[in-house]
């Protein structure tokens, strides 16, 4: 689960993660309030969605606003806020089609001395946190990554213990921080690591990591995902969600207990199992057509369930054809049957439906489908799936 | 011959009062696993499908002599349902439990090390050595005994595999699904370690997919260590990155992780790849027939 950066700061602030004051704001007239209010000669107004690259991203409708711009009076504040809220936002991680901004962050601004990069997420192959952090603030981590890596540093640390006194002297070495500051970032990288624990993230992320002219280390951004499994012990943080940054139809899917990604192809396709799903999609390419979406129905998919997932796989207009492949484990053949022909009747089948079944109770499946009466072609292996939808979305 | 599990391993099932501790406990042991008992806190003295229950793994083992057990008890359980098959002694444990927070792994998976313990999973299917032992939820009749060691990170694509393996008659040695999260307890090389030294595997067969590395490790692993004729396929070519597909682990994230990284470094170790996960059991056959 993904949260904007005003609310990933009021948890870095609880957590004792040095952050700016700022104020959330709604409408041009709470941009200029939040301005007042903070006081300064100078404030920043960020727009506030749920991807990043930002400050380089441009708004569809006004095209020489910026998603992060800083302002020097209430009324500035007011005009950034206006061509932001409401309008699209388009930057490197939201694709073409943008999103749309809802509310900005109005932030006090500071002196920055320099600007630097800090992340933490799990180390799978060594599977301990680690925490990153580079010279390279304010530019895309994944871009220094692959060019210059050297300029990347990392220390792992363990969850229960935290990280140690050591480790940040040596990081701030790496970074050329000395004197005073080594203090503040010592507080501050502790902070964020147990943070990063106390939550339960995958992954938090402050770019640009700022030191001040006056040599405190602040946080001037603040992206963090939490672990869904962990969710259930963290009932506080739910109320941070925001659907409207989600896709519907992903969202609905979640509230049937079923995985799904919406893809740009014109096939969908309905699977049990992650892995089967990827390579469904993957030999549907393969044979010249392109997925309409990822979909794992899971183990002990129920026949509302099943039939949940067609109507909303039938949802996406690009849809020109149905790819059903199940290997029945836990999921038997006959739910699935079951679930076809309901969904039949509920929602109707346009469109061309490819159904290949194989594993538990599957000769009782196949044979619930012969007598149903419905439009099925039948497919014997996956090759002759793929190839038969492919054909029949083509038409 | 096989690896980890034959017919002589006693199993028990933790989580055995619910639905599917109960329901795969049942099918294990139609297949003919040494199902010999089940553990639910508070239920000790019950009896299930025939089978003693448990308070304890600790009186289960001592009471049954179990060495494996396949664990179905809720994710917010399951860490501590580890760490309790482990202090016990069990040798083989199968999480088959979905959806366990990713940090409470790091400390069971030293844990595990540390007691030299082979843990399965989470999110997994389980293992299975076809004619003689099967712990976990895949459907017994695909498989058949044989020389293919499989292993994979997905249940469903797994059975895939099996499938067209016992169809070309190659059948399987032994077959583990090492689970869709990004940490699990035994990784690729850990088997790669067994499936070398096991007489009866004659090919290995192993089905990454996108997300991590663990499949860049396994190629380099193959390429100085193992000796058997390997094939492969990845899942995901066509996945989007940043998407979440499915497993937790399955993610493409900062441009790292990518189907065609993983296939180009299985390839540049010797590994058959499978261009269609159609042609997974072709492949082994290829890798067989290469080393001839």
């Amino acid at each position: 689960m993904k949260i904007h950066e005003f609310q990933g700061k009021e948890l870095f602030r609880k957590a004792g993660v040095a952050v700016l004051e700022g104020v959330v704001a709604r409408t041009p007239e709470e941009a200029a309030d939040a301005f007042k209010k903070l006081g300064g000669a100078i404030a920043v107004v960020k727009a506030q969605i749920h991807a990043g690259g930002r400050g380089k991203g441009t708004v569809k409708e006004v095209p020489t606003q910026r998603g992060v711009q800083l302002v020097k009076s209430a009324d500035e504040a007011a005009t950034v806020a206006r061509n932001l809220l409401g309008n699209t936002l388009v930057t490197i991680q939201t694709g073409p089609e943008g999103q749309t901004v809802r509310q900005v962050f109005v932030e006090a601004g500071c002196d920055i001395g320099r600007e630097l990069y800090l992340g933490i997420v799990l180390d799978r192959a060594l599977s301990m946190p680690v925490l990153m952090v580079s010279t390279e603030g304010g530019v895309e981590i994944e871009k220094v990554a692959a060019e210059t890596p050297e300029k990347i540093h990392k220390e792992h640390f363990h969850p229960q213990i935290g990280l140690h006194s050591y480790q940040v002297r040596k990081l701030c070495w790496k970074l050329g921080i000395t004197g005073a500051s080594v203090r503040s970032a010592e507080k501050f990288m502790k902070a964020i690591c147990k943070l990063y624990v106390d939550l339960d993230c995958s992954l938090a992320e402050i770019n640009p990591l700022v030191i001040t002219k006056s040599g405190e280390m602040l946080a001037l951004d603040a992206k963090i995902t939490f672990d869904d499994n962990a969710l259930f012990r963290h009932k506080n943080l739910a109320e941070l969600r925001d659907l409207s940054e989600e896709d519907p139809a992903e969202v609905r899917a979640q509230n049937a207990g079923l995985s799904y990604v919406k893809l740009d192809g014109n096939i969908g396709c309905l699977v049990n199992g992650a892995g089967l799903a990827m390579s469904t999609m993957d030999i549907i390419q393969y044979h010249g057509g392109k997925p309409a979406n990822f979909l794992d129905v899971g183990g002990g998919a129920t026949a509302d369930q099943v039939t949940e997932a067609f109507s909303i796989i039938l949802s996406d207009a690009n849809v020109k054809g149905v790819l059903v492949n199940i290997f029945g484990g836990i999921a038997r053949c006959t739910t699935i049957a079951t679930a076809i022909i309901e969904a039949s009747k509920r929602v109707g089948f346009k469109v061309p439906l490819v159904v290949r079944l194989e594993g538990t109770e599957v000769e009782e499946g196949r044979k619930m489908l012969a007598d149903s009466g419905i439009a099925v072609i039948n497919a014997t292996d996956l090759t002759d799936a793929a190839k038969k939808i492919v054909a029949a979305a083509g038409k | 011959m096989s690896i980890l599990v034959n017919k002589h391993t006693k199993v028990i099932c933790q989580g055995i009062t619910g639905k599917a501790g109960e329901f795969h406990t049942r099918h294990c042991k139609e297949y003919g696993t040494q199902m010999v008992g089940g553990v639910t806190p508070g239920k000790g003295g019950e009896t299930v499908q025939g089978l003693p229950v448990f308070d304890t793994v600790a009186e289960a083992v001592e009471k049954t002599g179990a060495d494996a057990t396949m664990i179905f008890v809720p994710a917010a359980f399951t860490a501590d349902a580890i760490l309790e098959a482990v202090d016990a002694g069990i040798r083989v444990i199968a999480a088959i439990t979905e959806g366990v927070p990713v940090l409470d792994m790091v400390h069971v998976k030293e844990v595990v090390e540390r007691n030299n313990v082979t843990l399965i999973g989470p999110n997994c299917p389980g293992l299975i050595t076809p004619g003689e032992c099967k712990i976990g939820i895949m459907p017994g009749y695909i498989h058949q005994p044989g020389k293919v060691g499989i292993m994979s990170r997905s249940g469903t694509l797994t059975y895939e595999a099996v499938w067209q393996t016992s169809n070309l008659g190659l059948g399987q040695s032994t077959c583990v699904g090492l689970g869709g999260d990004p940490i699990v307890g035994t990784s690729f090389i850990d088997l790669l370690k067994l499936f070398q030294d096991d007489p009866q595997t004659e090919a290995i067969l192993m089905m990454g997919e996108i997300g991590g590395s663990a499949e860049e490790e396994a190629a380099a692993y193959v390429k100085q260590h193992v000796t058997k004729p390997v094939a492969a396929f990845i899942a995901g070519r066509t996945a989007p990155p940043g998407k979440r597909m499915g497993h937790a682990g399955a993610i493409i994230s900062g441009g790292k992780g990518t189907a065609a990284e993983k296939v180009a470094a299985l390839e540049d170790a010797g590994i058959v790849v499978a261009a269609s996960p159609a042609d997974m059991g072709t492949a082994v056959k290829r890798a067989l027939e290469k080393r001839k």
